[in-house]
């Protein structure tokens, strides 16, 4: 079988195990040959899925539900059996904002930052112009992160500080005019923005939620059908490419390759430092590492959760106001496929988990969870507020959130 | 009807608004600058927009769109569910159409057309380009490189050309490639 599939993407560094999966061979074992197509906007990422210019796509995971929910598009159901990373992304400031919320040249604490924010935010609004943030997309997880965040430190999100969306390649730009205080982007570009002095970094967001589900690789449900099979070996070639990524002695050869024309179009050394959980926080100042900055392979770090794409409704409930619906969360939790991940893994021994759902968040330190061979370990997941988040009661969940 | 064109080259703008313009009762406006482009959309307060798949405001401007259907004029994408040709040769073409609430199918069809056909002939356009460059690239190399082998073998034009066929057939390779591999050679070891 050597079957063509073409792949979607925008040039971010998690959109990596596709792309590596190509260029390390891993694919060609598998009897795939992959064609990347490279796009600047989520938008046409997703009408070339819908229109079948693509066969599967890195897309963020909320457009993912939001499409099978008829949001903004006629509904069409979509199917994401990978998840391409979690966390990857940052919280910059303009430098001005920053210091006036206390940055001291590290990564803070959510709470403390976030207290800082919202006086800062309500003074600003007493001046008429209230503080402005950018995100990429509505239905994104740098969207819903950021918004968690305010709302759990007090501040209303649309009210006390306003979101925009911005393109991630000008998200630097729109720092340095003014036109943003602050952005929510994924990497290289919060480090271009600090490169060049437009921004500092003052949180990542796996200090939101330290397993907050990022990327998937989606397809057309129709698509999965009829391509099963090459799916499944797309699957086991990116898990194989996985694992090359996060190994040290790869960092330097893959940041090269993504940093190609062809893919990111970004210098190699900031990606490299983005791979390898190093951020530079503020033009000038030493890398500071922070581990699980980016998590792409271990910990199960592909499987898709059921449970995270019902938070991911419950956030889009929350902040588009809509009314909760039982069937439409139904709906929501069965475009994340366990099944396609566990028929494409389980005569490799991977060790693969046992539950399709879990209660996020619960996690307080390492942790033993059942696979169908053993055990696995899972490491903390929690939400910086302690809040957790039960799958099996999403009313409840959504009627204690702030601020909705 | 206004229709505005949102396309960063302002080539391609030009040329779907010298389209545009034959239509019936058309005002057209292209946006070429990232930069105040929600402003400048404020103000025209169109009935269309189109604006190309390779265009990096795409999501802002849906975001926009978004926060419009809140407004008086609320703005969705061209889904008619039963334009999907319509809309998948668009997609081909590299095109995206938005429409107000309310515009009737048969006013936004010949204009989507008319833009469908306008993007394909700018796409023809721009690899034909790349093709006469290529070509004239390619030209450009075989003819230095039967410069270097006339000065160096003191041979005519016929004949450097001819030699460079025939190592071309025997090696079964493009005239180019070997003219590419007499160039460079020559480059290296450092001719005239």
């Amino acid at each position: 079988m050597s079957e063509d599939l073409a792949i979607g993407f925008l040039p971010l560094v998690d959109a990596c195990l596709p792309i590596l999966a190509h260029e390390h061979g891993f694919a060609e074992e598998e009897g795939l040959r992959l064609r990347f197509i490279r796009d600047v906007s989520w938008a046409t990422v997703l009408d070339r899925l819908l229109y079948g210019h693509t066969d599967a796509a890195h897309l963020i995971a909320p457009l993912a539900i939001a499409t099978a929910l008829g949001r903004s598009r006629p509904a069409q159901p979509l199917a994401a059996p990978f998840v391409l990373g979690l966390n990857g992304n940052a919280i910059s400031l303009r430098p001005d904002l920053a210091e006036s919320i206390g940055f001291d040249g590290t990564l803070g604490d959510p709470r403390q930052i976030g207290a800082a924010l919202a006086i800062e935010a309500a003074r600003r609004c007493k001046g008429g112009r209230p503080i402005r943030l950018g995100v990429v997309h509505r239905y994104s997880s740098h969207n819903y992160m950021v918004r968690y965040w305010l709302a759990a430190c007090g501040i209303v999100p649309d009210k006390d500080i306003e979101l925009v969306t911005v393109a991630p390649p000008f998200i630097a730009d729109a720092l340095d005019s003014g036109e943003i205080d602050g952005a929510c982007v994924g990497e290289p570009w919060n480090s271009v923005a600090v490169d060049r002095g437009a921004g500092v970094i003052v949180l990542a967001t796996a200090q939101i939620w330290r397993r907050g589900v990022e990327k998937v690789l989606a397809m057309r449900e129709p698509v999965l059908d009829e391509k099963r099979p090459q799916i499944e070996a797309l699957i086991r070639a990116m898990r194989k490419a996985g694992s090359h990524f996060v190994d040290p002695a790869n960092w330097d050869e893959n940041a090269a390759v993504l940093a190609r024309p062809a893919y990111l179009d970004q210098d190699a050394a900031l990606i490299r430092r983005a791979i390898s959980d190093h951020l530079v926080l503020r033009q000038g100042d030493r890398p500071v590492h922070y581990s699980d900055f980016m998590f792409q392979y271990r910990e199960a770090a592909n499987f898709p959760w059921v449970s995270q794409a019902q938070w991911l409704y419950t956030q889009m409930v929350r902040w588009d106001a809509l009314e909760f619906s039982a069937e439409d969360a139904r709906t929501a939790g069965k475009v994340f496929r366990p099944d396609i991940y566990r028929s494409a893994l389980k005569d490799i021994g991977e060790s693969l988990p046992g539950a399709s759902s879990k209660v996020e968040g619960s996690l307080r330190g390492l942790t033993q969870v059942g696979t169908q061979s053993g055990s696995i370990t899972l490491g903390k997941d929690g939400f910086f507020d302690d809040r957790i988040f039960d799958p099996d009661d999403l009313e409840a969940y959504l009627k204690a959130l702030p601020g909705r | 009807m206004r229709v505005a064109v949102v396309d960063e080259s302002a080539l391609r703008a030009s040329i779907i608004e010298e389209g545009l313009a034959a239509l019936d009762g058309c005002e057209i406006f292209t946006l070429t600058d990232r930069k105040a482009l929600l402003a400048q959309l404020e103000l025209i307060d169109p009935d269309i927009v189109l604006i190309d798949l390779g265009n990096p405001s795409r999501d802002v401007l849906e975001e926009y769109f978004a926060v419009s259907r809140a407004l008086a004029r609320p703005i969705a994408m061209f889904v008619d569910q039963s334009d999907d040709d319509a809309i998948a040769a668009s997609i081909d073409a590299g095109v995206s159409a938005y429409v107000v609430d309310g515009l009737a199918a048969n006013r936004i069809r010949p204009l989507l057309d008319l833009a469908i056909r306008r993007f394909n002939a700018f796409s023809r356009l721009q690899s034909d380009l790349a093709e006469a460059k290529g070509k004239l690239a390619e030209r450009d190399m075989v003819d230095r490189a039967k410069r270097i082998l006339m000065d160096s073998r003191s041979i005519g034009e016929p004949e450097a050309y001819a030699e460079l066929r025939r190592k071309a057939m025997n090696s079964n390779r493009r005239i180019v490639e070997i003219a590419e591999a007499v160039v460079t050679a020559h480059d290296l070891i450092g001719g005239q």
